[in-house]
């Protein structure tokens, strides 16, 4: 998957595995959840090595401003970028 | 004579982006100043442009940034809208209309969605990808988020001329594959210069300690190159056309892995 970023003229590519977390953040299924119920469902990985793996992705998605990590359910705002608990 | 030329002010440019010029009107002066300072270099004098799209600008607290991209086919026409845009272009008058805000990366962004529609339909496409051009051929360098691309970028030697540091752009024209210079920047904010060149390798790049350029297997080539192709149009003709196009480049162009150390002499073994 390709993501074009709306606030700079940065565009991100994500793997397969990237992809389902990306398209799963939706600001209220926390990251542990979405490795259980999508990742090690889907790919042949151990759960602890994916939650490693699934939360550096999410900080460097975060740390580009693409991603906001919160250990808290997120009401969307409307500037707000993509959430993941 | 001359007071009444002074008194027109022009109200459109052509932006020609892969050889396919583009007309874009606008009433505000301030957004065609900005539009000719984002595409310097790209701005072309072409009379005889494909197509013409007007732009309305709205005000700045209709952004939305949060909504994704959506491209799609109705009644005869493309639309493609985000948070931040909505556009809609008709191919079979040429023309179209933009309403977005002030911003360059919204119609940045349409250009980037209308050029990979125009593509598409022609065995090309747009990749995320450094390129450029050293002794009369492009090479390309992609790879994920993170694999070095503004890096390979930044360490192109003098005789090297970059076509962009973060999109690339591919036709495909007589059988023959060429990479166009863009001005859509990455993270070096440096625009392509508007050059095209034959296509004489891809390379999917990898960080390592150490230099090395290594054969894949051709459907290890095609994915490679697929993860990375801009295509947003939920349109599966054009989805599946897109599919057969980056099968058919790695079929005739040299895909290779290149895993590199981030300092210049990678490009000791890129000529």
């Amino acid at each position: 998957m390709v993501i074009m970023s709306a606030g700079d003229p940065r565009v991100f590519s994500l793997n397969e595995v990237a992809t389902v977390i990306w398209e799963a953040a939706d600001g209220r299924t926390p990251l542990d959840e979405i490795i259980a119920n999508r990742i090690c469902a889907e790919f042949e990985v151990a759960p602890q090595v994916a939650l490693k793996d699934a939360e550096e992705l999410v900080q460097e998605l975060s740390s580009q401003g693409i991603l906001l990590v919160s250990d808290q359910p997120i009401v969307r705002i409307a500037s707000s970028p993509r959430e993941t608990p | 004579m001359a007071s009444l030329i002074a008194g027109v002010s022009r109200s459109a440019l052509v932006v020609e982006i892969g050889g396919i010029p583009i007309r874009l009107h606008t009433t505000d002066p301030g957004f065609l100043k900005l539009l000719e300072q984002r595409y310097v270099g790209f701005v072309s004098s072409a009379s005889d442009v494909r197509f013409d799209f007007q732009i309305e600008l709205a005000p700045p607290q209709t952004i939305s940034p949060d909504e994704d991209v959506r491209v799609y086919w109705d009644s005869g026409r493309w639309s493609m809208e985000r948070g931040d845009f909505h556009a809609e272009w008709d191919p079979a008058a040429g023309s179209g209309r933009i309403r977005q805000t002030a911003n360059p990366y919204s119609i940045d962004s349409v250009l980037r969605i209308l050029h990979t529609l125009l593509l598409a339909t022609d065995g090309g496409f747009l990749v995320h990808a450094a390129s450029a051009v050293r002794n009369g051929r492009a090479f390309l360098f992609a790879g994920l988020s993170s694999a070095g691309k503004t890096t390979i970028a930044r360490l192109a030697p003098p005789d090297a001329t970059l076509l962009t540091d973060e999109i690339s752009y591919v036709r495909k024209l007589d059988d023959r594959y060429s990479a166009y210079g863009t001005p859509f920047t990455g993270e070096l904010a440096r625009l392509g210069e508007n050059v095209r060149a034959p296509i004489g390798a891809l390379y999917l790049l990898a960080k390592g300690r150490e230099n090395k350029i290594e054969q894949i297997r051709p459907a290890d080539a095609a994915r490679g190159l697929l993860e990375n192709i801009l295509f947003f149009a939920r349109d599966p003709k054009l989805v599946k056309l897109v599919f057969h196009a980056a099968c058919a480049f790695t079929d005739h162009v040299p895909v290779r892995r290149l895993t590199f150390f981030p300092d210049n002499r990678v490009w000791e073994m890129i000529a």
